[in-house]
């Protein structure tokens, strides 16, 4: 059971309240009538997949209903942190710089 | 290789079963092959069988980071069928299944394929309709599958409750006789057993850890975990790593890993006579010969290598199997594992050539990819031996995800996935 802290409600919940919705900071194109169909493939189907960090998207389905972004480790499955929507990509290694 | 019979078994019974040879050497790598196939999954140890055996190509190795069948091959739920929608599954799936019927006379290699029927329930108005336009399509395609009331689908299946007042009530079921279940090891050892017999080299412990290219682009070799290996082709069927693998090539792939959950129970008599789908609630049952419930869920919702996948999923597909055969439910559990399956957009499989010359992939099978590991194995081997797609696999291009040639098994599965 996942634990997953909503950066808006401020609480720490289980998994179960929570609907995971795919890989984080995919722009939607500004100007969609100019893109190739190689440009089209990257935005609707390719993905980063990394074994390790991963940037997505999750979901306060059964409590705020809004959706914010998280940093999560996918072999451990740990979360390094969530953050509200619209925020930019957190610069990681900045952090752990900050921490040492 | 020493042949299997009932010959063979009694004469090592006599001796006290002393003297049987090892049924592959666990080969060291060597500076250069002709092939190299990274992932000695069922699919990676068939392609090595059927290039040594169809296409004379024995200068193969096939290379895995871990053990060999010790990814998906070791950790699904055996189940093997081939009732797809599409014109393109339905020819890829029944081609595998046509190779399943006699694939243990083929390695001689009992893998066990039991024809016992699978049988999908339909548990509301929207699965009858989505089943029985499957089963037509699927006639029209000629592969079998039917449509069963509740009651045949009771007199199939006798521990399933059809009961209107349960709270997935049974409506009818799509029932394929020629599908079952098979022993997913003896499948990966049948195969390993074959293909080293006829020269192929199986590579444990050893993870690739890069593709090497040249300056034409072209593939050159791998680079492992015990040094570079020349080769100048390269098949990867390394399933939910398949991503991280041709990261190092510079091909992004259209994947995403995520964890598929199984368990069984304790063993008990003979019950259960069938493979039972449950999709639309996401719970799979069969009873393996040893006597456990073999029990399937759906994917965890979230991107993870972690080979272990959440409770919550499991307490879910429980619960539906508890609501549909309430017999079970005083049932222990005895185990429960994950494994990591790549899933493309449109849930179909990615089989052929990639952009890179010498580089051939065999991906995206997502949560079904066992009952297609004949059929994979041999379309990835005619692929690689050459250079260019068998007919039946010509359509399961990467480029269809430019084109927009979707298969799109994902919406005709009915299925939220």
């Amino acid at each position: 059971m996942l634990l997953i802290h909503c950066p808006y409600c401020e609480e720490t919940l289980p998994e179960a309240e929570f609907a995971y919705a795919g890989e984080a900071h995919i722009a939607r194109p500004a100007d969609p009538m100019a893109l190739s169909d190689e440009e089209w493939r990257d935005f609707l189907f390719i993905r980063s997949n990394p074994r390790g960090t991963h940037f997505e998207r999750w979901r306060h389905l059964h409590g705020c209903g809004r959706f914010f972004n998280a940093v999560r480790d996918t072999v451990t499955d740990k979360f390094q942190m969530t953050y509200k929507a619209g925020l930019p990509r957190p610069d990681l290694s900045a952090m752990k710089e900050a921490a040492e | 290789m020493t042949h299997f019979s009932a010959m063979s078994l009694l004469k090592n019974a006599l001796t006290g079963h002393k003297n049987w040879r090892e049924q592959w050497p666990d080969s060291q790598p060597k500076a250069e092959y002709d092939v190299v196939i990274v992932g000695a999954g069922g699919h990676g140890l068939g392609a090595a069988y059927y290039l040594a055996r169809q296409h004379g190509i024995t200068r193969v190795a096939v290379i895995d980071k871990g053990w060999l069948g010790g990814g998906n091959t070791g950790r699904n739920t055996t189940i093997v069928r081939s009732n797809y929608l599409y014109d393109e599954s339905a020819r890829l799936y029944d081609h595998a299944l046509d190779l399943w019927d006699d694939l243990s006379q083929e390695l001689n290699y009992n893998v066990m394929y039991s024809k016992r029927g699978v049988m999908m329930l339909a548990h509301n108005v929207h699965d009858v309709q989505s089943f029985q336009r499957h089963i037509h399509s699927n006639r029209l395609n000629g592969v079998d599958n039917r449509w069963l009331t509740p009651e045949q689908a009771k007199a199939f299946c006798p521990p399933l409750d059809i009961s209107a007042r349960r709270r997935y009530p049974v409506m009818g079921a799509a029932l394929q006789m020629r599908a079952g279940t098979a022993r997913h090891d003896a499948v990966a050892w049948g195969y390993a057993r074959g293909a080293a017999a006829r020269g192929v080299d199986i590579v444990q412990n050893c993870a690739v850890t890069a593709i090497r290219r040249g300056p034409d682009g072209a593939v050159i070799g791998v680079e492992t975990s015990r040094g570079f290996i020349k080769a100048r082709k390269v098949a990867v069927s390394a399933a939910g790593n398949t991503s991280v693998v041709l990261q190092s090539a510079g091909l992004r792939m259209p994947l995403e890993s995520y964890p598929l959950q199984a368990l069984v129970s304790e063993p008990v008599k003979p019950i259960f006579p069938c493979v039972v789908m449950s999709n639309s609630v996401h719970a799979y049952i069969s009873q393996s010969d040893k006597g456990e419930l073999v029990i399937g869920s759906g994917t965890d919702q979230y991107v993870s290598y972690s080979q272990r996948g959440g409770l919550p999923l499991i307490e879910h597909t429980v619960a539906a199997i508890c609501e549909v055969f309430p017999i079970f439910r005083r049932m222990r559990m005895l185990r429960k594992w994950g494994g990591i399956v790549d899933v493309t957009p449109d849930r179909s499989p990615i089989l052929g050539k990639l952009p890179v010359p010498g580089l051939y992939v065999n991906c995206g099978w997502g949560t079904g990819g066992f009952k297609a590991t004949p059929g994979a194995g041999h379309l990835l081997a005619w692929t690689v031996a050459k250079d260019e797609p068998h007919p039946i696999n010509a359509p399961f291009t990467l480029e269809r995800f430019t084109t927009g040639r979707l298969i799109d098994e994902a919406a005709a599965a009915a299925v939220a996935h």
